[in-house]
């Protein structure tokens, strides 16, 4: 508990407001269709009727209610950018421990293989996915996570190659400990700093990845409801009825700015104490 | 003097510079080729098959088979790509499944389209990115820092398309100053009807904008920590030299680094962009491609651009040589 | 105040925001063609002052309250702007690290004609370049100019830096640690040069630095700071010879030095840190003279003696200077060769071919013996230090322990083998993993190497942690909440918990302050007899050397030109290159001074 009230003290303010504002747009995803007044995916009145009392927001193209579906959008774009995030470090860190500690040939070929990644812009390596395997949130997340890999390979390699040059990991090379104890005891705990620094930033890069492919229609597919889907569906009557679009378009713009300024707020907290952490004699 | 004779030798090699260039080069080319593999297997060796794809669920399979073996796709992956890198080779892209042509034809007028489009944001962006950036790092903390880094934070966040449906319903249809969207007719170019740029452009702008600038002060910030920034003031030396000839002379090169890096923002930026105003450009195309399946269209596209990416990487690395002298002198990086 | 003074401070306080003190009540005065070395050790204050000397804080710091006159004019008292046109042209800093001091984008030329424009515009002229690159012993022709920082050595980036500093004949030049991470050549020719320097130019200069033998060699006058302030201030040779104040007497006795054979001793405790400073005295809490006054009321600086000031109650009663002789450990009688090299040659592949560090290296150290292998950074020394421990494959030759021939690589080699040879690194910032506490971290090498049950482990730790004169608390600490003494002290019981038979110490105090390196040579002294361990001490430092060893190799560029005797070695060095170091290593002493007997 002291160790929350820390962090929260720690954090600069506009990644305080960041983060109260991320629990109370994870709460409305979470919750928001428990209280959604019609089902979401079913028309319910005339195509892009007004605000009413019947509908509170408005209908949208197909003459489902607004509301309904921005409550019930959210949790497509969390819960996609947050498997794909989670798959990315699940792949990254291994290979950058691999490829940081391994400087042989094999680490060379991970390396490679990095490069080839980064030398494809993002959203290109997922609409080539998308051609090659259909649309669909299976590949959506499997794309994002290949290109966020490149970097944490990147990051968790420099982090790692760093601590290898230091005299603790030689001391215990010399006494001829494990790889595996090498790897787990004394550089994984060492490198957690940059990691976490660079969690929030992957993570909304992740927001914004899904939101972009679900906008192009090449991600989740309707019936689904989604924030950014809905934008793009509706975008066509934005004179008639801005509400189907302002609506949904607020809530992702008030999500990706407050999931990155908490992002902000943990990269400066730990870029902060792995800086100062070890300070050099004078 | 022991200490002279050690001097450098670094710069007494021929030309390093040049060897450094065709060294960037070659490895160019070797990225460009595995690239148009990873492109070329991850649209083609996927589950799910494009002439089933073409043809829908409810196809029997006897027309998916007969479509494949007219599409090709019953020989080896091998062959057809060894097939399709030649005709790269030759200037033969294929071609489109949907439109039945060429594929260069389909793409020859939208890639003038797509490069006004990203020019005029790249021209606009970098130097006020180095403006903005430089100003707000040399004054952190001040209000008007606050201010710049405060409104990046937010642009850095807000998705493109949603930048873009605000800027529309506010300049488009709320103040009617601009069109809605940016269609331009075949045969023209969309710089006879300059007003249909301006939306598009400037949502280009706000987002890739907001990125450089936060990393352009970062890297500004840095420098102005730097001992010889400390030792330029202690030498008595005006703040304005200070600040621009040893603070911002020394954060140009990573600031270069960073907008190159940045620059596959403004590619993904571009697709969503000509998408949102429905301006008929390279992105658009892809766009509409990939929901077709037509995949020689998706290959052409993207080894497009990646290779330009891959262009625009090998001169950023030229330039940050250029800009520092010790990978000037001594060659490589 | 004389027509001579250049620079004159009074009471001056530099403070951080939140109002703690790092620099307070220092006055000082320098005359036009004198030196005034300013000595402390890390966290006295000495950088702080040095900038604070031309009216300049880092971020986070201020100067609070007091005067700084140069040629007559009040630093503090001017505008920013006007202090700017001061700094550069009447008084001058060259930095402690001009490789990253110099703007990394301008030429050389550029960089001195820059600062030539600002203050002195009609001298800013290629000849007046030439001129004082010249001055500073560089070379003045037009490749030289339009050179990059980069492109130049070590001391010749320091030279441009005082060429800069002297560019526009300032009345004030301040040294902030000028030659730290040169090697003692390179830094003997810079001394000559700055002391040539003031003998012709009548500039009044400000010498800071750790190391009081420098100091020694350069300064007519010399300050010894500590926890911000001066303790003592007086004439050189005076304070050397007789020191007043507590403190530098035990600075003077930790500073190890090889003209003589003595022990070095430590000053116990460590320094006070910034915000913690007593109301009393700064040291009282290190001192061994300490009444109970010193606790309540902090002491004045004082003239007590003609042109000798000090800042303690009980300065009559400071010791005088007593060096106990160096203990010979008893050797053992056979001196059974335990640890051989034998034609080890070593390198570092770059793009196909091989670069040899070290060629033919033969070396013993016997049972119970010392052995020190001396050379300036880029000898090849660490390199041997890893192979010898199994990190670098040699080349060619073979390591012996006791008759066995070890592999190449530590993983290869017998737990009974890795156990044996242990090695204690050069920086105890960086030997300890910051993510452990540093108890297990002790415990490991018994249990890995000695199979020892985790219990026993942590017995021997706390065994270890006493014997090295740390409190058991220490084990649940982590290495960041511990001095950088404490640490290498941490560091060495670790090698110790594996219970070897031969330590191979790589540098082990080279980061550390003079009077906390002092404390560690006495303990390894200690464990040496106490344990009969065989020691290979790896040193750039000749006093360190002569404090510690029974033999001595010297390393010039990866091979050995030089082997014997400690005191055959550093007192008739038979080697060109051997002269060369013994000659140009700092001492507080002459040459006729001490053991040579």
């Amino acid at each position: 508990m002291s160790r929350a009230r820390r962090a929260w003290r720690a954090f600069p303010p506009p990644a305080r407001v960041g983060l109260v504002g991320l629990v109370a747009i994870v709460l409305v995803a979470i919750l928001g269709p428990l209280f959604a007044p019609y089902p979401p995916a079913t028309s319910v009145g005339p195509p892009f009727a007004p605000p009413s009392a019947e509908f509170l927001l408005g209908t949208d193209n197909i003459g489902q209610d607004v509301l309904s579906r921005v409550l019930s959008g959210g949790a497509s774009v969390l819960i996609l950018a947050g498997l794909a995030t989670l798959l990315a470090y699940a792949i990254g860190i291994p290979l950058g421990l691999f490829a940081g500690y391994n400087r042989g040939l094999a680490g060379g070929i991970v390396m490679r293989g990095v490069d080839v990644l980064l030398a494809i812009p993002a959203l290109l390596l997922l609409l080539v996915l998308a051609t090659g395997a259909g649309a669909g949130a299976t590949i959506l997340v499997v794309g994002i996570a290949l290109v966020h890999v490149p970097q944490i390979t990147r990051i968790v390699r420099a982090a790692t190659l760093q601590t290898t040059g230091r005299a603790f990991i030689e001391a215990a090379e010399a006494r001829g400990d494990s790889t595996a104890r090498i790897l787990g005891v004394e550089i994984l705990p060492n490198i957690s700093g940059p990691l976490l620094a660079d969690v929030g930033v992957r993570f909304t890069g992740s927001v914004l990845l899904v939101a972009a492919v679900n906008f192009l229609g090449l991600g989740v597919q309707p019936p689904a409801v989604d924030w950014a889907l809905m934008i793009s569906e509706n975008r066509s009557g934005i004179s008639i009825q801005p509400w189907a679009v302002v609506a949904p378009a607020a809530l992702l713009a008030a999500l990706a700015v407050a999931v990155n300024s908490v992002a902000d707020g943990i990269a400066r907290i730990y870029g902060r104490s792995s800086a100062s952490g070890e300070e050099a004699p004078a | 003097m022991a200490e002279a004779l050690r001097s450098s030798d670094g710069e007494r090699q021929p030309n390093p510079f040049i060897r450094f260039l065709w060294r960037r080069l070659a490895v160019g080319v070797v990225l460009a080729v595995v690239v148009s593999v990873v492109i070329f297997a991850a649209t083609d060796l996927l589950p799910g098959d494009a002439a089933q794809a073409i043809l829908g669920k409810t196809a029997t399979p006897e027309a998916v088979e007969a479509l494949r073996v007219q599409l090709g796709l019953d020989r080896p992956a091998v062959q057809r790509y060894g097939e399709w890198l030649g005709g790269i080779a030759q200037g033969d892209l294929g071609d489109s499944l949907s439109t039945r042509g060429p594929v260069t034809e389909a793409i020859s007028g939208r890639v003038v389209n797509s490069l006004i489009l990203a020019g005029l944001a790249a021209l606009i962006m970098i130097p006020l990115s180095l403006a903005i950036g430089a100003y707000a790092g040399t004054r952190p903390g001040r209000p008007g820092d606050l201010v710049a880094s405060g409104t990046s934070l937010v642009f850095i966040a807000v998705p493109e398309f949603v930048t873009a449906a605000f800027l529309i319903l506010i300049l488009a249809i709320g103040a009617d100053l601009l069109p809605p969207v940016s269609i331009v007719a075949p045969g023209t170019s969309p710089l006879a009807t300059p007003a249909i740029l301006v939306l598009p452009v400037l949502t280009l702008l706000l987002a890739s904008l907001a990125h450089n600038v936060r990393m352009v002060r970062a890297g500004v910030i840095e420098t102005m920590h730097s001992p010889y920034v400390q030792m330029a003031r202690l030498n008595g030396l005006s703040e304005r030299e200070v600040v621009f000839r040893h603070g911002l002379r020394n954060a140009l090169p990573p600031a270069v680094q960073v907008i190159a890096l940045n620059l596959q923002w403004l590619i993904g930026g571009i697709v969503i962009v000509e998408f949102v105003f429905q301006y008929p450009g390279v992105g658009q195309l892809l766009t509409q491609a990939v929901a077709l399946r037509d995949i020689p269209l998706v290959q052409a596209l993207a080894i497009l651009i990646a290779v330009l990416y891959i262009v625009i990487n090998i001169v950023t690395d030229l330039l940050v040589v250029l800009l520092v002298p010790r990978l000037r002198t001594a060659g490589a990086s | 105040m004389s027509e001579r003074v250049a620079i004159e401070v009074r009471d001056l306080r530099i403070e951080t925001r939140a109002g703690a003190a790092i620099v307070e009540g220092v006055d000082l005065a320098v005359e036009r063609g004198s030196i005034l070395g300013l000595v402390g050790e890390s966290g006295s204050g000495k950088s702080t002052l040095a900038l604070g000397l031309l009216g300049y804080c880092q971020a986070g710091l201020r100067i609070a309250r007091g005067a700084v006159h140069v040629d007559g004019t009040d630093l503090l008292a001017l505008t920013d702007a006007q202090v700017r046109s001061h700094r550069g042209r009447d008084i001058a800093y060259v930095p402690q690290d001009p490789q990253t001091a110099l703007s990394p984008a301008q030429r050389i030329g550029e960089q001195i004609h820059r600062i030539l424009r600002r203050h002195a515009p009609e001298r800013d002229t290629p000849e007046t370049v030439a001129l004082v690159l010249q001055r500073v012993g560089l070379p003045a022709d037009r490749d030289f100019v339009r050179r990059f920082p980069h492109q130049l050595s070590g001391g010749q980036q320091q030279r441009v830096a005082i060429a800069m500093a002297i560019a526009c004949e300032p009345a004030v030049v301040v040294f902030d640690e000028p030659t730290t991470g040169l090697d003692v050549v390179t830094q003997a020719r810079i001394l000559d040069e700055i002391r040539r320097l003031s003998g012709e130019s009548d500039v009044a200069m400000i010498y800071v630095s750790h190391d009081l033998a420098v100091v020694a060699e350069i300064a007519d006058r010399v300050a010894v700071m500590y926890g911000g302030r001066f303790l003592e201030e007086g004439a050189t040779a005076d304070v050397l010879q007789r020191p007043l104040h507590p403190y530098t007497a035990g600075l003077i006795d930790a500073i190890p030095d090889h003209r003589r054979f003595a022990m070095p001793r430590g000053v116990p405790g460590v320094a006070v840190a910034v915000g913690e400073r007593p109301a009393g005295c700064i040291f009282e809490a290190r001192c061994a003279l300490r009444v109970p006054n010193c606790a309540v009321e902090e002491p004045s600086l004082d003239v007590v003696l003609p042109g000798r000031a000090v800042r303690c109650f009980e300065w009559e009663r400071t010791p005088p200077l007593a060096r106990p002789e160096r203990v010979e450990p008893a050797l053992a009688g056979d001196a059974e060769p335990l640890l051989r090299i034998e034609a080890l040659s070593a390198g570092y592949s770059a793009g196909g071919s091989t670069r040899l560090v070290l060629r033919d290296i033969d070396l013993t150290v016997a049972r119970g013996r010392s052995v020190a292998l001396v050379g300036e950074s880029g000898s090849g020394k660490t390199t041997l230090a890893r192979c010898i421990i199994g990190l670098h494959p040699p080349a060619s030759g073979a390591i012996r322990l006791g008759g066995e021939d070890l592999a190449p690589r530590a993983r290869q080699r017998s737990l009974d083998a890795r156990r044996r040879i242990q090695l204690v690194f050069q920086n105890p910032y960086d030997s300890l993993n910051p993510r452990q506490p540093v108890g297990r971290q002790t415990a490991w090498p018994a249990r890995r190497l000695r199979g020892l049950s985790s219990t026993d482990a942590d017995g021997e730790t706390l065994r270890l942690l006493d014997l090295l004169r740390l409190p058991a608390r220490v084990a649940q600490r982590y290495p960041h909440e511990l001095s950088g003494g404490e640490r290498q002290r941490v560091a060495i019981a670790r090698a110790l918990a594996a219970a070897p038979d031969v330590l191979v110490c790589d540098e082990i105090t080279s980061a550390l302050d003079v009077s906390v390196q002092a404390a560690v040579l006495e303990l390894l002294a200690e464990l040496r007899s106490a344990l009969g361990l065989s020691m290979l001490f790896i040193s750039h430092d000749l006093g360190v050397v002569a404090a510690v060893a029974d033999d001595v190799l010297v390393l010039d560029r990866g091979e050995i030109c030089e082997a014997g005797p400690a005191r055959d070695v550093l007192t008739a060095p038979s080697a060109e290159y051997t002269r060369q170091l013994v000659e140009a290593a700092p001492a507080l002493e002459g040459s006729d001074g001490g053991g040579a007997s």
